[in-house]
Formats: C-alpha cells, structure tokens, sequence
C-alpha cells in the first residue's frame, strides 16, 4: 500500500477512509462544496486533523512535516508564485525538461507575471514533479488548459504513475476521471465512497 | 541656570492652541476634533498623575515601589502594543505576546544602564530609573507593535504564498523568513531614522529637557547618546524578538499556518 488513510477527522469530515496503491490514479469527485480540497489539504497536513495517515506503512509522525509534504506533494487549484522567475521556484542544480510540457526550454527564465494561468498550471505541477514526490495530490490540475495542453498534463502524470507514483486527482469532469483513473471516489455529505472502477 | 517654574494659566494658554485645532477640524469637517481633544486632556491627566506618582516614587525610594512601578508600566506598554495590532493572536497570546517581547531586552538593558553605565546611588533612584525605563518602553512599544502589526497583516494577506512555500517542502522558517525580515525592518527603522536625524533635524526631548533644567549642553547631550543607545538596541531586540515569537505562533507543531489563531479587531 503506497498511502494509507484511516479515520481521517476535519472540521467537516468527521472520518474518512482511503487507500492508494503504487501506480494508482484515483478520481476524487463531488459537488463544489463538499470538501475535496479539504481532504487533499488534510492529506498534505497544511491543515489541523486527526486520524492515521502512512506512506509505505510509515506513519506520518514519523515524517518532518517538510519531508511528508515533499512526498505527499500537492499542487493547489491556484498555485502561488513568490519568486520574480519561474527558474527561482525550482531546485538549483536541477536539470528540468520543460518540453515534457510543451513548454521552451526558456520558460524557466520567464517572469512569473508574465505567463498565463494555464502555462502557470503547467510550471506548478512540474515544480512538484522535480521534487520527486511518492503521491501527487492536483486539485483541478487541468481546469484552465486546453485541449492539447491537458493532454500533455495527463500524459506526464500517467509516467509519473507508471514510475510507481500514486495520484489523487480532483475533478469535475466525468469524463477525464474515466480516462485518468483506476478508481473513483464520490465525496458527498462528509462520506467518501467509492462509485466504480474506471476503464484507464 | 534656574528652571522657570510654568504656572495653570502659562499651560492653559498653551492648550488653547489644541483648542484652535480642534476648532480648524471643525470647520473643515475632518472629524479630528473629538479625538484630539479626549487624547489632549487623557495626555494632561496622565501626566499630571505621573508627576504625583513620581513625587511620591522620588520620596520612598526603595526597590519594592520602583519594581511596582516598572511592572505597571510593562503591562501598560503590553496593552499598547496589543491595541495597535489590526489582527492580534486570541485569547492571552494577544496579550502576552507584545508583554513577553518588551519585558526580557527591557528589563536586561535597563539594569545594564543602572548597574553598569550610569550607577546612580542607590542603583535603583527613581531619578534615573523611572524616567530611562519609561523612554525604552515607550520608543520600544511603537517598533514591537509596527513590527507585528506587518506580520500579521502579511501573513493574512500572502498565505497563499506562505502554504505555497511550505508545500515545496520549506520549513515554517524558512516559508516566513522574509514576511518576518520585512517586518522587523518595520518595526526597527524608525529608531534606526531618528538616530540619523538627532541633532541635525530634532533636537531629542531629553535632552532639550535636561538643558531647559539647566543642565549644561555637553552633559545632556552626553546622556542623550546613551540614551539613543539603549533606546536602539532596546528597540531592536524587543522586535526581533517579538516578531520571531509571532512568527513561530503562527505555525503549529506541524508547521501548518495557523491564521485562525488571529482575530480581526474591528
């Protein structure tokens, strides 16, 4: 078991069960409002919750907050930017493929102010990827692409999944949860439950 | 050199320069005109009170009274400094926070200064105690509550940035280190601004004092720079050390930040 979650308590869960194996996408669904940034918030633990959480059977207390979010890495719906280039929101020293989402090689110097939100979605999710993390939490990683773009997206997250990464990935379209996926969880009223194994 | 001894009618034409201000925020319809005659006439009763409460210090000088004294003014000074904080911590942090960062440098300094710069005997004469510790709190107070005002007003405002920051995997140090530089620069550069212009633009108001007492010029001026001194670095530990404090209070033991530690005051 890659990541496992067990009565997980929030403000609004008041216990949430969840596995995730290696190389495994789950879809996690559910009207707006229902929680599902909530849950990948408490995952990353940025915010207070109770429960038992493991990555590869270790408990979470025994991680440094800073190593747990590095392994567990999540990329917000709105990622935010502090540095004046994109170059100063990644590693020093680290040898970054920008290609690898139809973006220049020159994209790292580009001005953050610059770049346009979908080019920032894209940055934001390679910024995680670099840090090598074992699961990826995106929170609507795709919403402001298009067509191709997201394709590139999904394509570099199923070779992070086929690496032996896992991937919760929020979404409210239908029909990419039955093209990324193994799995879809449905969130709704406090309860996470699964509705159907998808065809990817 | 002999002091002028200032009588009721010499004050009392003086404030009718307040009067005529307050009468100017009037006419222009500023709305000043309410607060700035209360704070006028709380500033007069507060001294007048303290000039008593001195007379009465100067006259039984023992160390218990002087203690009593200093820790009234601490706690008044904690109070300040939480009431000038747009978003302040709940509960006794609020309080407590400000307090804490005053007292440890203040406390040091002030008892550096007696026991070891000046050494008034007893060590402890009000004389030199009261009014140094009262102008170390007072410069102090402005730089601790700047500087945690601007942290908590920075965090508040760029905590996208700051769980950004921590999601790379930075610390909580390292995710508020420049909040919290920005912060102290805040709180410390005014003092820093006024050592710059003492002498040169103003004249500082202890040493105008001494010299209206009839001290002479070298030697006000003498305790003038010391007193820069201790203000300063008094000043600059305090908000560094509040502000550090702040900071750590606003992350948990998990480092998750904690705006819901903070309350708007409205």
């Amino acid at each position: 078991m890659l990541l496992e979650v067990r009565a997980l308590q929030t403000e609004i869960f008041s216990h949430i069960d969840l596995e995730l194996e290696a190389s495994e996408c789950v879809a996690l669904t559910g009207p707006s409002g229902s929680g599902k940034t909530v849950l990948l918030r408490a995952l990353a633990d940025l915010d207070p919750n109770q429960g038992d959480v493991f990555l590869e059977g270790v408990s979470r207390q025994r991680f440094s907050p800073s190593i747990w979010r590095l392994k567990v890495a999540m990329v917000p719906a709105e990622p935010a930017w502090w540095g004046l280039r994109v170059r100063d929101h990644f590693p020093k020293d680290e040898v970054i493929s920008m290609q690898l989402l139809g973006l220049p090689e020159k994209a790292l110097d580009w001005e953050v102010a610059r770049c346009s939100s979908g080019e920032r979605q894209r940055l934001a999710i390679l910024r995680a990827l670099v840090r090598k993390p074992s699961v990826l939490l995106l929170d609507e990683p795709t919403a402001n692409l298009d067509g191709s773009n997201r394709e590139r997206v999904e394509t570099l997250i199923a070779s992070f999944r086929h690496a032996g990464g896992g991937v919760i990935w929020v979404t409210h379209d239908e029909v990419q949860a039955e093209r990324v996926a193994q799995r879809r969880l449905q969130l709704e009223a406090g309860m996470l439950r699964e509705t159907k194994k998808s065809a990817a | 050199m002999n002091l002028v001894n200032l009588s009721a009618l010499d004050l009392g034409l003086a404030s009718a320069l307040i009067l005529a201000l307050a009468a100017m925020s009037l006419w222009l319809s500023l709305g000043l005109e309410r607060t700035l005659l209360i704070n006028a006439l709380r500033m007069t009763v507060q001294l007048l009170l303290v000039g008593l409460v001195l007379k009465v210090l100067f006259a039984h000088a023992s160390l218990l009274w002087i203690a009593l004294g200093a820790g009234f003014m601490l706690l008044v000074a904690g109070r300040e400094v939480m009431a000038r904080q747009q978003r302040r911590f709940s509960g006794a942090w609020g309080y407590g926070l400000g307090t804490l960062a005053l007292t440890v440098p203040s406390l040091a300094i002030i008892l550096l200064a007696l026991v070891v710069l000046v050494r008034p005997v007893p060590w402890y004469e009000p004389q030199y105690a009261i009014p140094m510790f009262g102008m170390l709190l007072g410069n102090s107070m402005s730089g601790v509550a700047v500087g945690l005002d601007r942290l908590m007003q920075a965090a508040w405002q760029q905590r996208n940035v700051i769980e950004g920051q921590l999601l790379l995997g930075q610390t909580w140090d390292q995710a508020i280190s420049e909040l919290r530089h920005e912060a102290a620069r805040a709180g410390m550069i005014p003092i820093i601004n006024s050592m710059a212009a003492a002498g040169v633009v103003s004249l500082p108001g202890m040493m105008t004092g001494q010299i209206l007492a009839g001290s002479p010029p070298t030697e006000a001026v003498k305790y003038q720079i010391l007193i820069m001194f201790l203000i300063a670095a008094n000043t600059g530990f305090a908000t560094l050390g509040g502000v550090w404090l702040g900071s750590k209070r606003l992350f948990d033991e998990r480092e998750r930040l904690r705006l819901d530690r903070l309350r708007k005051v409205t």
